[in-house]
């Protein structure tokens, strides 16, 4: 008996689950718009604003950037991939429209340059530190 | 050997020189000037309504077996107006038929515009929405285009075009891809 009655209690829940909660239509709408929303946000946030230059797409108010953000949401709302989109700017606007510098050979120096400056700067000076320690005036004392 | 000829107090010189060397040649970078991924490649395809008469339309294609020049303008430009005379005289003075671009305009202010200050385009395709532009790449007005006659795109300026660029970049390249 109390089997049964369980089982009742279950139907009659699934049964009247739905018109507990009449706005799950709605609710799965605003869930589907906002992981739209951040699938732009990924795609702008990659993309640089070709008038501003310094800003992103997604940062930029630029009418440019305002268009081309409306143009990824409908892209991908009409199923392209994130890839897809991002592949799309720089079809047409080149590698600078990349927010960042993709790790081509060309870009070798911009990505790694820093780190080279660094090295050489840190072995300059380990070198010339050497060179002092065991070098002429390696053995003068200071004066306290 | 003369002590301030000595390598140890020529190096930092001389890497202030390099130094020197790399920032004149980043003072002369024009980041504005985004490249054109299109230099080489096709001009990409379109159909669009033609700004004076609508039922007309026009493809880049029907230019194909002649050299071109496709200019991007509109009537809201104010850089467009600095560079319409120049266009005009272009276009009265070479047989490079100028195509424009009316970039996200309306058209009848795109009409009024031309017909106030002349009309240096063989037609102008109307744009409304700017997605012809973007496919080309265009990101500001006005732009210029130079298409070859097998419809390869050969050059892409940003800015109003100035008599020294017509006279440096435009009519030499035309002429070397009119005998081609």
């Amino acid at each position: 008996m109390p089997k049964l009655l369980s089982v009742l209690a279950v139907l009659a829940a699934l049964l009247l689950a739905p018109s507990l909660v009449p706005g799950a239509a709605a609710q799965a709408a605003e869930a589907v718009e906002a992981e739209l929303d951040k699938r732009v946000q990924r795609v702008t946030e990659e993309l640089r604003c070709v008038v501003c230059q310094n800003q992103t797409i997604a940062d930029s108010h630029a009418e440019l950037a305002v268009r081309l953000k409306k143009q990824v949401r409908t892209m991908l709302a009409q199923g392209m991939s994130e890839r897809q989109a991002v592949d799309f700017m720089v079809q047409r606007y080149g590698d600078f429209v990349l927010y960042r510098p993709p790790l081509k050979g060309s870009t070798w120096l911009l990505w790694f340059g820093p780190f080279l400056l660094l090295l050489s700067g840190l072995a300059l000076l380990f070198f010339k530190l050497r060179a002092i320690q065991s070098g002429p005036g390696a053995d003068v004392e200071v004066r306290p | 050997m003369k002590p301030y000829l000595r390598p140890r107090y020529l190096l930092p010189l001389g890497i202030f020189a390099a130094l020197l060397v790399f920032l004149g040649a980043g003072l002369r970078l024009k980041p504005q000037e985004v490249p054109s991924p299109f230099i080489g490649k096709p001009a990409p395809a379109f159909t669009l309504t033609r700004l004076e008469q609508e039922q007309q339309t026009f493809s880049p294609r029907d230019m194909l077996g002649k050299v071109w020049v496709f200019n991007v303008w509109a009537s809201w430009c104010t850089s467009c107006r600095a560079e319409h005379p120049v266009l005009l005289a272009f276009a009265k003075s070479s047989a490079t038929p100028v195509i424009g671009l009316n970039y996200m305009d309306a058209r009848e202010e795109g009409r009024q515009w031309l017909d106030k200050f002349g009309n240096p385009y063989q037609l102008s395709v109307f744009d409304a929405d700017g997605k012809v532009g973007t496919d080309y790449g265009v990101y500001g007005v006005p732009e210029t285009f130079v298409i070859d006659k097998q419809g390869v795109v050969r050059l892409k300026l940003t800015g109003p075009v100035t008599p020294a660029v017509v006279k440096d970049s435009l009519l030499p390249l035309i002429e070397e891809l009119n005998r081609a």
